[in-house]
């Protein structure tokens, strides 16, 4: 995703002189292209994530459409109350991308895992949450949120994923879940980097003799209500895969929309990390796996549930 | 003013600017005792140095209040926003009448300059620390789209308890932005007790040129000298200016300056007589 990034911001760059980019003083060469052609534009603004949100602020303010950029707990947490006096409350068009979301950067510890910033992000008003599920998710969100007048937060994991779209996506909209794969069965609802699993689950859903819709719903606010409705009313379960806290983040949003909604027929499984902290060394596949937060051990559950 | 005679220094009218900061006072004196609202010390101590950047140095005009090209003063000590709201509409921006709403219900005069809701109010400003990252971002801003245009930004001396203003003010250093100027209202207190004795801010002047600034002490109250130096951003330094300005809190009223009740007490209707008549208002 990371260098998915990289790339589509230069073509923005090369596309709208409004585009800048910040980074916290990370992305060594990742921006190489992006500097050399926009030297201009392109600002290290150090270790300082507080004074970084508040400068993107100020540029977006005035009519520039910045881009900050680090991993993400310091992307989020780390300047919150930046994101939301500066940006939110002056409905100032910044777009942060944060590198790292959930456990993809597992084996540095929490201090750099992220399992929050979703529920921090989309308490705060006029702030759009995206959380792209492949490489082609990036740059079409990326490249959606320079059309919009409001702040956007674009959660990536980290570099390398697999691909899971088989080309660009023309037709991508913000807050409009992809369908992935068509069932009849149960509803695979993902957001983000949980992805791949999301459709490793449905094979192995498959293999059992349940047919699993699998979405990509990269979209966590504004939530398509419509794609809500529909799984709700079709599907026999549905279930929310993230890698966020199951506090708040895109599987609480879910129940919330159900909480102000009709009875639904659906059973309803949210799948997602702990309210702990991930203290354990290993990377994201063993966090994963320890967690029950692999394509097959989803399978497992929800086979588990509906028998 | 337009864009032509910015730089052309237009003679200081020390006089007018005096009556214009006693008016000022008077204004945010009447403000307070009406809303009952706090933080009217805040307000005196700066009104000297707004009152320079309004009504000398600030190249801005309350018919085009988005103008590209317009001068920034950012109130980024936001719990002085009396002196603000009453200095803008004593400037064009909005109907003096308007002033009467401070702190009612429904109204835009919020105890801290609100968001995209006030002609003239450029950011909104009330937690400390958040006005000069948003003034240099208008700054590059200013840079990356060739718009030639200076920024101000009055910070509070207990603000500078906020690690953002330190990172800003790094920021800004190895930017080098020239026309950024941050004037600390030095008035040595903070909202429960001594500057000084909080955090330790002395000394002060030092802090912000180890930091990469042209780093100047000036006298807080003294409009010819706050109008002059302000006028002179950018002053060929190559670097960004922070002014010093040593004031008393509560200045302009006897039984207010220096004495920190004020950061939270509200007048009576007779000590307002009192102030005014003191300011030469009555």
């Amino acid at each position: 995703m990371r260098n998915a990034f990289a790339d589509e911001l230069t073509r923005l760059g090369n596309e709208d002189a409004r585009v800048v980019m910040l980074s916290g003083d990370i992305g060594n060469r990742l921006f190489d292209k992006f500097k050399d052609k926009h030297p201009d534009r392109f600002f290290n603004c150090g270790v300082a994530e507080a004074n970084m949100m508040g400068v993107a602020a100020g540029m977006a303010m005035n009519g520039l459409r910045p881009v900050a950029y680090t991993i993400t707990p310091f992307v989020t947490t780390r300047c919150l109350e930046q994101i939301r006096t500066d940006v939110c409350y002056h409905e100032a068009p910044v777009t942060i991308v944060s590198v790292g979301g959930g456990l993809a950067y597992s084996g540095l510890g929490p201090t750099h895992h992220a399992c929050e910033d979703i529920s921090f992000l989309r308490a705060l008003p006029n702030m759009v949450v995206i959380c792209p599920g492949d490489a082609h998710e990036v740059r079409a969100a990326l490249r959606a949120s320079m059309q919009q007048d409001r702040p956007v937060y674009i959660r990536m994991g980290k570099k390398g994923e697999p691909v899971v779209h088989k080309g660009p996506l023309a037709d991508f909209a913000i807050g409009k879940a992809i369908t992935i794969q068509d069932g009849t069965d149960v509803c695979l609802l993902s957001t983000g980097n949980m992805l791949p699993e999301a459709v490793e689950a449905g094979h192995k859903l498959k293999e059992r003799g349940i047919s699993a819709e699998v979405v990509s719903f990269h979209t966590v606010k504004p939530l398509d209500e419509d794609c809500l409705r529909h799984a709700f009313a079709k599907f026999r379960l549905v279930a929310t895969l993230e890698e966020h806290s199951l506090i708040g983040g895109f599987g609480a949003a879910v129940s919330e929309w159900l909480a102000d909604t009709e009875t639904r027929a659906s059973k309803f499984l949210r799948f997602g990390t702990p309210d702990a902290f991930f203290k354990k060394s290993g990377e994201q596949e063993y966090a994963r796996e320890a967690l029950g937060l692999t394509g097959h051990q989803i399978a497992e559950k929800i086979l588990h549930t509906l028998s | 003013m337009n864009v032509a005679v910015r730089n052309t220094a237009p003679p200081i009218d020390t006089a007018a600017l005096k009556l214009q900061a006693a008016l000022l006072r008077g204004k945010v004196i009447e403000m307070s005792h009406a809303a009952q609202a706090a933080h009217l010390a805040s307000s005196l101590s700066c009104a000297d140095i707004v009152t320079a950047a309004y009504w000398h140095v600030l190249n801005i005009d309350p018919a085009r209040a988005k103008d590209p090209m317009r001068d920034r003063f950012i109130l980024s000590k936001g719990h002085a926003a009396a002196a603000l709201y009453a200095t803008l509409a004593m400037k064009g921006y909005f109907p003096i009448e308007e002033l009467d709403t401070y702190c009612q219900d429904g109204g835009r005069l919020a105890e801290h300059p609100p968001a995209n809701l006030l002609p003239g109010v450029e950011a909104a400003t009330g937690s400390l620390g958040h006005g000069l990252p948003l003034g240099c971002g208008m700054a590059l801003s200013g840079r990356i789209k060739g718009e030639r245009f200076r920024i101000f930004a009055l910070l509070s001396d207990g603000e500078n308890n906020e690690g953002s203003v330190w990172e800003a003010a790094m920021f800004a250093a190895a930017q080098k932005l020239e026309n950024v100027c941050v004037i600390v209202d030095y008035n040595k207190w903070q909202a429960t007790g001594r500057s000084n004795e909080t955090l330790m801010l002395a000394p002060l002047r030092e802090k912000w040129a180890a930091f990469g600034w042209d780093a100047h002490e000036i006298d807080g109250h003294d409009v010819a000298a706050l109008a002059a130096t302000m006028q002179r951003i950018p002053n060929g330094s190559g670097k960004p200016v922070a002014l010093i300005a040593h004031t008393v809190k509560g200045k302009g009223v006897s039984f207010m300056e220096d004495d920190n009740n004020w950061h939270y007490r509200a007048p009576t209707a007779d000590e307002v007589v009192k102030a005014k008549k003191e300011l030469g208002l009555t």
